[in-house]
């Protein structure tokens, strides 16, 4: 699986595009190229359209204007090279139903029938091979025999984006995985997923609220902010006077001791989780 | 309404179960109903929508006395309300989607006229009161021939369509958003689901009302699910509680006096209990550490 294309071409690519909802752009005028491979955070402030981004790329959402290509082709749904994981809150606690199950059904969860507990012995269980194949690469071996209402929120994601992955997705959308949990597993989901994209030359796109802790991992940001969209490399982007003028607040960018960069001040309190219209 | 008691003679007393044509219909509907009410039943506890399956046995009830109102079966009445109550809540979009946004105050107030326009129809009628009785609490007399092979065809008909639509089923109830982005028709799959829960409540009431009906279609589920959360195993094990209640329930109303709808919704109720109680015991007794972050 290790593509050593030396020049890869655009996984996504947005030309003077624009989406309406209710009568008003939500965006407009967008041009957006993102890297096969790389590591993507699309960032900004709560109703700006992260999300209608990612849905326009999936084919969720309709352009009212321009066009958009993944990996060269026009979007449609149910396209097995992406895996997409929706903004959500946890699962509730009462759904009884396995982790493993929930990672088969991003499989053939999509196709007629039955699923019948025995079919898959008969046909050599490759399906079952290739699902256990990606809890062992999110690292969720120990829990995914569970009822995932049980698990945590740290679980549930790993679990959700093995689900992203197991149809052999070359592309990852991301909506907002990071919300709801502790710094910790923030972190570890931020690491799990740069190694996904690195070693798979899977392509990951994004969705955050809060670009400290992905910051160390991304190679692109994309920012949504007023009808229009910014990218770059985190270093070209994430400066004082270009957040600041996109958000429309004041935004300080700080360099720690070791270099590293910090956002500060550009969020509204840090226990705020916004929910956008879709 | 047993002629002769009981005996310890088990081949005996299915002799006498069986022995009169009325029970012999009511055995075969009662089994047909349990087998397709256990397999909608497993996806509307899934999905958790308990109460728009309420909702559909209450618009059924009209719609059987507007079936004796007409002198056609009240069975075909059922099936035309309910599949229009269906079709009226998949038309309203995601209002009673998957239960989390459906309790309103409409919904509460159709369900209160449907209640009303049942009365009305059965007065028009001039009915009994023993016909409205039966439609709300069920009643195994008076299953006729042709019930029972309109019942086997919306069985056959309705696990012929679970059979097919099963695993998009699955994917959209547990993880709507994903199903959708991967290519599943989730609206159109739930408007199907919709109107096989409609045709399984119409099955169900016959026998055990319009009351009652959660003992078969909710109850055998949520003690499953509280089992099993393999999917597989828990459609299996529900539609096996909910036979297996019914034909309790059938037989043990031939020897006693007492509706056959009391018995199920007990011992319906006393399993699930029973689970819930031994779940929560057996937790407390080797509670797993609790994970906290990975």
């Amino acid at each position: 699986m290790a593509a050593s294309n030396p020049q890869p071409g655009a996984a996504v690519h947005f030309q003077d595009a624009g989406v309406r909802i209710g009568g008003r752009f939500v965006w407009r005028h967008v041009d957006l190229e993102v890297r096969q491979g790389s590591f993507v955070a699309i960032l900004g402030p709560n109703g700006a359209g992260k999300s209608t981004l990612v849905r326009a790329a999936l084919g969720l959402t309709e352009l009212a204007e321009g066009t958009v290509t993944v990996f060269g082709r026009r979007v449609r749904r149910g396209n097995d090279d992406i895996g997409y994981l929706p903004q959500r809150r946890n699962f509730d606690a009462d759904l009884r139903i396995r982790g493993v199950d929930l990672v088969r059904l991003g499989l053939d969860g999509a196709r007629w029938g039955f699923p019948l507990p025995f079919a898959d012995r008969l046909s050599g269980g490759a399906k079952a091979a290739r699902v256990d194949e990606v809890i062992r690469l999110v690292g969720a071996q120990g829990y995914a025999e569970r009822s995932i209402g049980e698990l945590s929120g740290g679980e549930q994601q790993r679990l959700l984006i093995a689900q992203a992955l197991v149809s052999g997705a070359r592309m990852l959308f991301l909506d907002e995985p990071l919300d709801s949990l502790d710094l910790n597993n923030q972190q570890a989901i931020s690491a799990l997923i740069q190694s996904i994209c690195q070693e798979r030359q899977v392509t990951v796109l994004l969705v955050a609220h809060d670009v400290n802790p992905i910051l160390p991992y991304l190679d692109t940001v994309v920012y949504v902010a007023q009808g229009q969209v910014v990218s770059g490399k985190p270093e070209d982007v994430i400066k004082t006077e270009t957040l600041t003028r996109l958000y429309g607040a004041p935004v300080e960018v700080l360099q720690t001791s070791d270099g590293r960069l910090v956002v500060v001040g550009q969020h509204e309190p840090v226990s705020y989780h916004g929910h956008e219209a879709p | 309404m047993a002629q002769q008691g009981l005996s310890w003679d088990l081949l005996a007393d299915l002799q006498l179960l069986l022995q009169f044509h009325f029970m012999q219909n009511a055995l075969l509907v009662g089994t047909l109903v349990a087998i397709l009410a256990g397999a909608i039943g497993y996806f509307v506890v899934l999905r958790g929508q308990s109460f728009a399956t309420h909702m559909l046995s209450q618009v059924g009830f009209p719609g059987a006395a507007a079936g004796v109102l007409v002198h056609t079966s009240p069975v075909l009445g059922l099936i035309v309300f309910c599949v229009a109550g269906a079709l009226g809540i998949g038309w309203t979009g995601r209002s009673v989607d998957a239960g989390r946004r459906g309790e309103s105050a409409a919904v509460g107030s159709i369900l209160a006229f449907s209640l009303a326009l049942g009365l009305l129809f059965f007065r028009l009628y001039a009915g009994s009161a023993q016909g409205i009785y039966g439609f709300l609490f069920g009643t195994i007399l008076g299953i006729t021939d042709s019930d029972v092979l309109l019942t086997a065809a919306t069985t056959v008909v309705g696990l012929a369509v679970i059979a097919v639509i099963g695993r998009p089923l699955l994917f959209a109830s547990v993880d709507p958003d994903a199903a959708e982005a991967r290519g599943v028709r989730v609206r159109a799959i739930s408007i199907a689901f919709l109107i096989l829960v409609a045709l399984s409540v119409a099955e169900t009431v016959q026998v055990i009302g319009t009351l009652l009906i959660f003992a078969l279609l909710v109850t055998p589920a949520a003690a499953a699910q509280r089992l099993t959360a393999r999917p597989g195993l828990g459609l299996a094990l529900t539609i096996a509680l909910s036979v297996l209640f019914m034909w309790s329930g059938l037989a043990i109303a031939y020897f006693s006096l007492y509706p056959v709808g009391f018995f199920v919704t007990s011992l319906a109720f006393a399993t699930y209990l029973a689970i819930r109680l031994f779940r929560a015991a057996s937790r407390d007794h080797h509670r797993p550490a609790m994970e906290t972050a990975t």
